[in-house]
């Protein structure tokens, strides 16, 4: 797979002197979901603004299918839709007419069969003739979707498609994200919601304080970055922790018929084979064994965490 | 240059303006009647006639240039304010178009509705008074580029402006002073020799004579000083967008 989308070096300063951006590099592979996560105001939106033409960098260059965003901006932006996380919408338009309007801006002939499959696959189909303004919140997200879509783009941009927005509405969002998935384009989306990368990305990218962290294939990062945990279940409950596994730090449940043993995937030694032949020496009769991982949510806090 | 980004722009703005249509033609209607009924029938017929045309029919060209002014100001200034206030001129910015295909379609639209406006009056007019037209094709050229001379200055103030009393600002209180002061519904020689050369300053004065003379076939100034004045203004107006559109000024960040 090549990168159709490749930011490089760049760079975002404000007026003010704030630096929004600092030196972002990141390759986007065609035909994957990339998940942007981070904190508010770490510089996810202006990332995705710089991209798509709306904000101007300071310093470096982005190319969309092999077109500088700067030098060839008519075939770099033609190439991609965007999501906004605003509901930006004309509130005294018809569905069908606003979407026409997106389509047209983008220079495409008219083609009101494509859009009416459009707006049948984001469930908008009867609402088309509808004003904006009469639509819920949900809708009009959808609305905006159907917009980003109308001209046939290659790359999509969600920012933040889901804020606000039901736990139904969502789960239909990802269905729709999958389909787009399916029909070859490519999606990156910013997201504050960790189960919403967890769920449908191929890779996340960790964002915070205008630097990218970390851009890492989902399954490699969790199995990489991940703690895991060892529960070992007991035939008979024990009052303490044998002095003997002192070098394990175990914890023992309060009901002592179950202990946890903690520890790094990434590590050249897990340990599980001693601890467990150290456990059969202390004497203690094994019922279970489980392991846990730890989510997106616990490696991305800890990513965070380290670079405040 | 995408013909088709201009055209969904110009026909997306004039939707607005055809749901609104029976204000946006009654209104003016409705004025220009008045204007009639105030100053043509009432004090009109107290004044005599002004270079040999009658009074009523003397400031229809007045008022049509007072109309079409204020309107392709402020549709012009209020199609572009209005993405902004809403936020959907992100669509603008991350369309594959430039700053050009933006101005052609929002100032294009503007000026049509204004020049609309003005056929409307001109209309009417013919129901009240009567005139002849001296030189018909050089006032539709008059008239089209008053249309979009300020349907320019309109945009440029639609972008300016930061919230809906700056955008009523300069139309308010720049340009229906300068048009009624402008010999609007008089001839500018009607005035004190010192307010005469006061008056010259008033860059509407040229715009109202030029058209004018389209009608009667006289002016206050020399027609080439009013078509200077027109092309200068239009000039002037292009090179503020242009340099709006190099720096990005208050669109993109």
């Amino acid at each position: 797979m090549s990168a159709i989308v490749s930011v490089q070096n760049l760079r975002k300063a404000y007026a003010g002197g704030f630096e929004a951006l600092k030196s972002v590099n990141l390759d986007i592979e065609e035909g994957e979901i990339l998940a942007l996560l981070g904190p508010n105001g770490a510089g996810k939106t202006t990332l995705i603004s710089t991209i798509c033409g709306i904000t101007v960098p300071t310093s470096g260059t982005v190319t969309v299918g092999g077109h500088d965003t700067q030098k060839a901006f008519r075939a770099a932006r033609a190439l991609i839709g965007l999501v906004p996380q605003e509901i930006n919408l004309e509130p005294f338009e018809t569905v069908m007419n606003t979407v026409r309007f997106s389509r047209g801006l983008f220079g495409k002939p008219r083609n009101d069969a494509y859009l009416e499959d459009i707006l049948k696959q984001l469930s908008l189909y009867d609402k088309k003739d509808n004003k904006v303004m009469t639509l819920s919140g949900g809708m009009k997200r959808r609305v905006l979707i159907a917009k980003a879509l109308s001209h046939e783009p290659r790359v999509l941009f969600l920012d933040e498609p889901t804020a606000g927005v039901d736990v139904e509405l969502r789960k239909d969002m990802w269905e729709v994200v999958a389909d787009l998935k399916a029909s070859g384009v490519t999606i990156i989306l910013t997201t504050h919601y960790i189960e919403e990368a967890e769920a449908i990305a191929d890779r996340v990218g960790v964002i915070n304080k205008g630097e990218i962290l970390l851009v890492q294939d989902k399954a490699d990062l969790m199995s990489q970055m991940g703690r895991k945990q060892l529960k070992i279940e007991l035939a008979a409950p024990v009052d303490q922790v044998p002095a003997a596994l002192a070098d394990y730090h175990l914890t023992r449940a309060e009901d002592g018929l179950s202990l946890l043993y903690h520890y790094d995937t990434k590590g050249e030694r897990t340990g599980i084979t001693t601890l467990l032949a150290d456990l059969q020496k202390a004497g203690l009769q094994m019922k279970d064994l489980q392991t846990q991982q730890s989510s997106l949510e616990d490696i991305f806090v800890g990513l965070v965490k380290e670079t405040t | 240059m995408s013909l088709n980004a201009i055209w969904t722009i110009y026909v997306f703005e004039m939707r607005r303006f055809f749901r609104t249509i029976t204000q946006s033609f009654i209104s003016p209607v409705l004025s220009t009647a008045l204007y009639f009924v105030v100053f043509g029938a009432a004090i009109g017929s107290r004044i005599d006639e002004v270079e040999g045309v009658s009074y009523g029919a003397f400031i229809v060209p007045g008022l049509i240039m007072l109309s079409v002014m204020t309107q392709a100001t402020t549709n012009a200034s209020f199609g572009i304010y209005f993405p902004k206030f809403i936020g959907t001129i992100y669509e603008l910015l991350s369309a594959p178009i430039s700053f050009l295909e933006v101005v052609a379609g929002y100032v294009g639209a503007a000026a049509t509705k204004a020049l609309f406006i003005g056929v409307v009056i001109l209309v009417t007019s013919f129901f009240f008074v009567e005139i002849q037209i001296a030189h018909p094709l050089a006032m539709i050229a008059f008239l089209i580029l008053t249309c979009v001379s300020f349907a320019l200055l309109g945009f440029i103030i639609g972008i300016w402006a930061g919230n809906f009393e700056q955008l009523q600002l300069i139309p308010l209180l720049v340009i229906t002073p300068l048009v009624f002061l402008g010999g609007s519904f008089y001839s500018i020689t009607m005035l004190p020799p010192v307010w005469q050369t006061i008056t010259l300053f008033n860059p509407v004065v040229y715009l109202i004579s030029g058209f004018r003379w389209s009608f009667f076939g006289q002016a206050d100034v020399g027609i080439g000083a009013s078509l200077f004045a027109i092309a200068l203004f239009t000039a002037i107006c292009l090179m503020v967008i242009w340099w709006i559109f190099r720096t990005g000024w208050r669109i993109r960040q």
